[in-house]
């Protein structure tokens, strides 16, 4: 091994572990600073979460959400673009998935309407990343600002549909009806009756979730196009050089990481609340920055990390029932340091670890 | 018929005077070559910190100050991320923005105890509105004295400092030495760093220009247009800042004009709620929400004029090494 390089396991464990570890430590000053126990608030934490059926059902809800919302981050990372909107993406990609179930709930059962919910979430998701895309490939505009425009225009887009046409007759809140059974995905609780879910709403898209980690590990790894994505990432213009069209690819990778962020809905809408709701996205597309960033843009890494995030996010709910002065904010802000450690100041143990392991591998040299 | 058109300009200056100062700071941080989309966290971290300080000392000045501070504690960690490290600045804005969106909560419940409230401010722990002198004896006087009276006059101190600040910040961006430096390592650090200057301290001297501005935003918020703070009151204003500051293409007057429109917008849609236009019908308040981010997206596109950011922008500056 030359000097200044890194063995892989330190590339790829150590250094993300050395990252998170840090943003713990902070947050835990933080919990210090509000004048409680960080070491209580672990175990309420961790409790929360693992501690029980419907805790581990939560969870894996939340996790789901942060699985589709992560890979929609991380396809788009691999081609060197940073899809800042899936939380607009998300957002339409339910309006999608809504109509599919309104217009079918009541005349098919559920794993009938299922494939058209997924068609219409990738779809209307895919379709909302689309301009952006093209305006990046084609017009130069930067991909970051017009997908944080194009969310705030899904979340005036959306509370107008909501609260104009899609709200039924003689109610007041912003939502479509609720679906028929046709229209709602069967909860784990009454699929594997033998796991004590609670009332926990983690249901069957966990599963297409887990699929879909499957197919993009394909998609990046083992096909000419996740080639070409790879490709352009990494040096966008060797790769035009190879004869990959950058617009192309740009619109493409696009399309990909918006529909992605669409299928969220799916665990959300069809799952849990079974009607479109104002705002079910709830961050979540957000959340997959950090999910994305942490499980370094690989699908077994993006699980891990959503399943980290899930645990924050229900131990979170949980901690703050048992002590009031943390309240549930306190994700958000280890959501934020974990964005901050692994994501912008990746690089910041690296010199010492470097400088650690030439020592290292210098000595045993000598020896 | 005057009136409305005075009274919808004049929350039209009230609405425009956050957007304004958050544009202004993020011209200084992306004309230095730092993109930043943690204006808005900014805003909303000095407008916790300003409320909370100006409710304890009883004083809005103080509050300022806490705002200003928070800010720049802020815009230090960005730079910090951005420049020395050399992360991805659109990532470190992001964690901005989370960290000021969970901490201003977390602690104000923690502090306060008003879910994430802090207490109400009273009159003298605010910017109160400044009558300029003779504005009730003009008020009587044909067009000019209405508008002198209730357009130009009765708005607090921040509102006037902010479009006094559209000519200092043109002045110093365009006939300083420092602002001439500010542009070069924008658009060329290399060429700037051969001549002698540091990347690192003008790009720091920016961010932290970029915070206290952002201070000014948020303290005006809080403890000015409102009295006290409430969950996530920024609301978007550091992204429309942002939209508004590509809009005026990195410009300083242009940002007042853009912010104008933008402020005017907000206060169309707020006036025309539920009413109807004539030969239109109701339009939805939607659409006045979503017209700015249209408006910045159909400019990105290049169909009205180009948007060309400083040309370093995003990039962190690697020094050459032998």
């Amino acid at each position: 091994m030359s000097k200044g390089q890194l063995p892989r396991w330190v590339d790829f464990g150590l250094l993300p572990a050395l990252n998170l570890i840090a943003a713990f430590i902070v947050s835990g000053l933080v919990v210090v600073i509000i004048g409680e126990d960080p070491f209580e608030a672990v175990k309420w934490l961790v409790w929360g979460a693992l501690g029980y059926g419907e805790g581990i059902g939560y969870t894996l809800y939340y996790a789901t959400n942060f699985i589709f919302t992560g890979l929609a981050v991380a396809v788009a990372f691999h081609a060197g673009l940073f899809n800042i909107g899936g939380e607009g993406q998300a957002y339409v990609g339910g309006l999608g998935i809504a109509l599919a179930c309104l217009a079918l709930d009541r005349f098919i059962p559920w794993w009938v309407t299922f494939p058209f919910a997924i068609a219409g979430g990738a779809l209307f998701g895919a379709a909302w990343a689309f301009i952006p895309a093209y305006l990046q490939a084609k017009r130069g505009s930067h991909i970051v600002i017009t997908t944080i425009m194009f969310n705030f225009i899904a979340s005036a887009l959306m509370v107008y549909l909501l609260s104009n046409i899609l709200i039924p007759q003689g109610t007041m809140s912003p939502s479509s009806r609720n679906f028929e059974a046709g229209g709602q995905l069967p909860l784990l609780r009454n699929v594997f009756t033998s796991f004590d879910f609670g009332q926990s709403p983690v249901n069957l898209a966990f599963f297409l979730a887990l699929a879909v980690c499957v197919v993009v590990w394909l998609l990046i790894w083992h096909t000419k196009l996740g080639y070409e994505i790879r490709s352009f990432g990494k040096n966008p213009d060797a790769a035009a050089y190879a004869g990959i069209s950058p617009v192309r690819i740009t619109i493409i990778t696009m399309l990909i990481s918006g529909a992605l962020a669409g299928l969220m809905g799916i665990n959300v809408v069809m799952g849990e609340q079974t009607r479109l709701l104002l705002d079910f996205a709830g961050g979540a597309g957000f959340v997959g920055i950090a999910v994305a960033l942490m499980g370094r843009g690989h699908p077994i890494g993006i699980i891990l990390a959503a399943m980290l995030f899930g645990l924050l996010y229900q131990g979170g709910a949980e901690l703050a029932f048992e002590i009031p002065t943390i309240s549930r904010d306190m994700i958000v802000v280890i959501q934020a340091l974990v964005i901050l450690f692994a994501g912008a100041l990746e690089h910041m143990f690296r010199p010492a670890v470097v400088a650690f392991f030439d020592r290292f591998s210098s000595d045993t040299a000598e020896a | 018929m005057l009136d409305t058109i005075i009274l919808v300009l004049d929350s039209t200056f009230r609405l425009s005077t956050p957007l304004l100062f958050a544009c202004l700071a993020g011209l200084f941080s992306e004309r230095s070559g730092i993109v930043d989309i943690g204006l808005e966290g900014k805003i909303l971290g000095s407008a916790f910190a300003a409320a909370a300080a100006a409710y304890v000392f009883q004083s809005p000045w103080i509050g300022l100050l806490a705002g200003i501070f928070v800010s720049v504690l802020l815009a230090l960690i960005h730079g910090y991320a951005s420049i020395t490290q050399r992360g991805n600045q659109v990532v470190s804005g992001v964690a901005i923005n989370f960290l000021a969106a969970g901490l201003t909560v977390l602690l104000g419940q923690a502090w306060f105890s008003q879910g994430g409230r802090t207490p109400a401010l009273d009159s003298a722990s605010r910017f109160n509105n400044i009558e300029l002198p003779f504005a009730d004896a003009l008020a009587d006087f044909p067009v000019f004295g209405p508008i002198y009276a209730n357009l130009i006059s009765g708005h607090n101190i921040l509102v006037y400092a902010s479009f006094a600040a559209v000519p200092l910040v043109w002045w110093i961006v365009f006939r300083t030495r420092f602002g001439l430096r500010l542009r070069a390592v924008g658009e060329n650090p290399s060429a700037a760093d051969t001549a002698g200057l540091s990347v690192t301290l003008l790009r720091y001297r920016a961010t932290i220009i970029c915070g206290i501005l952002c201070g000014f935003s948020g303290a005006y918020l809080s403890v000015a247009q409102g009295a006290g703070f409430i969950k996530d009151m920024s609301a978007g204003k550091g992204f429309i800042a942002l939209a508004a500051l590509i809009f005026a293409k990195w410009k300083p007057v242009n940002a007042m004009f853009t912010c104008l429109l933008f402020g005017f917008l907000d206060a169309l849609a707020i006036r025309l709620q539920g009413q109807e236009i004539p030969g239109i019908g109701e339009v939805p308040v939607q659409v006045f929400q979503a017209l700015p981010y249209v408006l910045t997206v159909v400019l990105l596109a290049g169909f009205i004029g180009r948007a060309i950011p400083p040309k370093a922008s995003g990039i962190p500056y690697v020094k050459e090494r032998t």
